[in-house]
């Protein structure tokens, strides 16, 4: 994986200095909270109900197990021994005080991480394919590419106060894991007819109050103007994004008012112009990353044997590994989402282990996934009991990789300042429900993603199920979602009808697979069954 | 309001806290992008956030000063505003006025501002520090710094 070299070390060691003369500043009164607020931001502090929460950048969701290691150790420092894994694939921590914050970000700095851009109306971090590097079905490793972008975006001087804040996601297969569309700019790596590799540009996408899924606005940006072309995207969208009304200042809606045409023909036009100002790093660069990324040491000859006789771990294999580019490996998914647990959260021991079981199984690599999981992409099959093992004896063994209670979940009004209702309980009460009554397992893939208000961080719109939070008359009120998909074949779900109640919404989730067990043919997925038979059904069961 | 004076719509050259030019500054009054498009004679111009900088470029060999104006610090055309000109050859005094703050100055100086009115004075050991603060920097934007990509590959 990509390492810093003096310039990117001395570039992060900066920030640790400039946020921590900004933070005196603050402290002593002569940076006013109006004006601290953006730069705070930018550094990942929010102000959240009951502390500040501060979230850590995981760039294009890859760590080592030093790094790992590191955000174990902070939990225990500086929070309450506990890291929450977010959807943007980072790590946030809910209780943190602001005079800790520049201490933070020095020990951060020590293993190559930061808190950059992970806030705040800029560019922020690059999310990609949790497999990138490591699956079977992909074009090439999309992270060099997303290396590429994250250096142009840090502290990019004319993007750090655009109308609103933008998300960047690159991958490189068919199979879309990282929600590609459903981003400001969503980049797919492509092979043309000449056999070369570039870039298909997304732009628009995203969730939020209004979602929409990005429109292809150029199939192919050659490699030598990728840097350019993303230029060119974000000054139109800074010049024009809308700033009279925060909830229509994200680019989905300029490019959803100018229409994609034209907003792509304004692109073209300052990409013309740009071309000429030098401003894309040389192809010499892109190698040097890529360097980083060449593919460990795999081993040849090893075993595609699995000892099946053990039904626990023969699930949890069937369920939480994914097919791997070299044979004899898989890449395995931790579950952070245990049986009425919250969604998301480890222990400081817990990232600890997970740490150190990188290092002995993963050639000193894993990765956190957009659903809230940890993922170790290079497992040996013959070591995956031995690995299944340890993960058992510390509660993260659990089996259910895109079952109905790998639960997606914001944080809600236990922690969040925007929230309208709580998300956690929900979550956990659907877990134990599912866990009591012995459906979870014959559901198959089923995707429940839940928000507590409608800003959607639990991405509610693209979940095969999914739960919307909403505040109705003082009261926490759930409204249900059906048929929303962030996968390749990107869909949004519409909502059913009526909200319900805390208790409510949970009978309403089990009515719903209800329909899709009576209605189910061969190989359906829930999402398959609701696209064939309708709403109709599902709305006849709940209000019926 | 401080980017006003009595005499009107511009920003008097006692109002420049930092500015990094040889040249003399001009004294004149800065007029709108409209009044400018009627009197093209007319030396200094000042560009509000919703104006379109590229409708100076046809006069930019005659003019000395563009000022653009940041009402709010959160709003960011300007610094689009300021590359574009820079881009273009503007090569006459670019100043930022309005809303420009300690901690944002760096960042203009980098889309190629070389003076800056602040509204509120700031306090100069803190500009200082944040003008020195960045050893490298990673993007190309034509403020004449080496990108760190330039600094590896030569």
């Amino acid at each position: 994986m990509y390492k810093y070299d003096q310039y990117d070390q001395a570039m992060v060691d900066a920030r640790v200095e400039e946020f921590r003369d900004q933070t005196r500043r603050r402290l002593e009164g002569t940076l006013a909270e109006e004006h601290f607020r953006p730069l705070r931001l930018q550094n990942g502090l929010y102000l959240q109900l009951h502390a500040y929460m501060l979230r850590v950048a995981v760039p294009y969701g890859t760590l080592n197990s030093a790094q790992m290691h590191a955000l174990g150790d902070i939990a225990d420092k500086y929070d309450r021994g506990y890291g929450h894994f977010t959807t943007r694939q980072n790590i946030q921590y809910n209780w943190i005080k602001l005079e800790d914050a520049p201490d933070i970000l020095a020990d951060l700095a020590k293993v190559e991480m930061h808190a950059i851009q992970t806030s705040g109306n800029c560019i922020r971090n690059i999310s990609s394919d949790h497999y990138a590097g490591a699956a079977a079905d992909e074009l090439i490793d999309p992270r060099p590419y997303a290396e590429l972008l994250r250096q142009w975006s840090s502290f990019h001087p004319e993007f750090l106060a655009l109308p609103r804040k933008f998300k960047i996601a690159v991958i490189a297969s068919e199979t879309d894991r990282a929600a590609m569309r459903l981003h400001d700019i969503g980049i797919r790596m492509v092979k043309n007819d000449a056999g070369e590799i570039g870039c298909a540009f997304y732009v628009g996408g995203g969730m939020g109050r209004t979602p929409m899924i990005g429109p292809l606005i150029r199939d192919f940006v050659p490699l030598d103007q990728l840097i350019t072309y993303s230029e060119a995207c974000l000054r139109v969208y800074n010049r024009y994004g809308r700033r009279d009304n925060k909830y229509k200042a994200r680019i989905k809606i300029l490019v959803h008012e100018l229409g994609a045409d034209e907003y792509a023909r304004q692109v073209e036009e300052e990409f013309a112009l740009l071309l000429d100002q030098g401003i894309e790093p040389p192809l010499a660069e892109l190698e040097r990353i890529k360097a980083y990324f060449a593919d460990p040491d795999f081993k040849s000859g090893l075993t595609e044997e699995l000892d099946r006789s053990d039904p626990d771990f023969a699930l949890w294999v069937d369920r939480n590994t994914h097919a791997h580019k070299v044979p004899g490996y898989v890449s395995a998914t931790i579950s952070l989402k245990p049986t009425g647990g919250i969604p998301g959260d480890a222990s400081a021991d817990q990232i600890r282990l997970m740490a150190a079981l990188t290092r002995e199984y993963s050639f000193d690599e894993c990765r956190v996934t957009h659903a809230q999981n940890i993922v170790l992409p290079h497992v040996e099959i013959g070591r995956l009991h031995e690995l299944w093992s340890k993960l058992e004896e510390a509660g993260l063994g659990t089996p259910n990789l895109d079952q109905i209670d790998d639960i997606i979940a914001c944080p809600g009004l236990d922690y969040c300042s925007l929230a309208n209702a709580r998300s956690i309980p929900v979550a956990q009460k659907i877990s134990e429900r599912f866990a009591a009554n012995g459906k979870a397992g014959e559901l198959g893939q089923l995707k429940l993603k839940i928000s507590g208000c409608i800003n959607a961080c639990g991405h509610h719109h693209a979940g095969h199920i999914g739960i919307l939070g909403v505040d109705r008359k003082g009261k926490e009120n759930y409204q249900l979602l059906l048929g929303g998909c962030e996968a390749e074949d990107t869909s949004l779900g519409k909502i059913t009808g009526p909200g319900f109640d805390e208790d409510g919404i949970v009978d309403a989730v089990e009515k719903a697979t209800d329909v899709y067990l009576s209605n189910r043919e061969d190989g359906e997925r829930f999402l398959d069954t609701y696209r064939r038979i309708g709403m109709d059904p599902f709305k006849e069961a709940l209000y019926g | 309001m401080a980017d006003q004076n009595e005499n009107g719509d511009w920003t008097s050259p006692d109002d420049v806290q930092f500015r990094f030019r040889d040249d003399e500054v001009i004294s004149v009054p800065a007029v709108t992008v409209d009044s400018f498009k009627d009197q093209t004679n007319a030396q200094a111009v000042r560009i509000e956030p919703g104006d379109d900088a590229r409708d100076l470029l046809p006069y930019l060999d005659r003019l000395s000063l563009v000022e653009v104006n940041f009402p709010a610090f959160t709003d960011g055309r300007g610094y689009s505003a300021a590359r574009i000109l820079r881009e273009a050859g503007f090569t006459g005094e670019l100043r930022a006025v309005g809303e420009v703050l300690v901690d944002q100055v760096a960042l203009m100086r980098r889309c190629g501002f070389d003076a800056f009115a602040p509204e509120k004075k700031l306090n100069e050991a803190d500009v200082e520090a944040t003008f020195s603060r960045w050893p490298h920097v990673y993007q190309a934007t034509g403020d004449g710094r080496e990108p760190i990509w330039k600094l590896r590959h030569g």
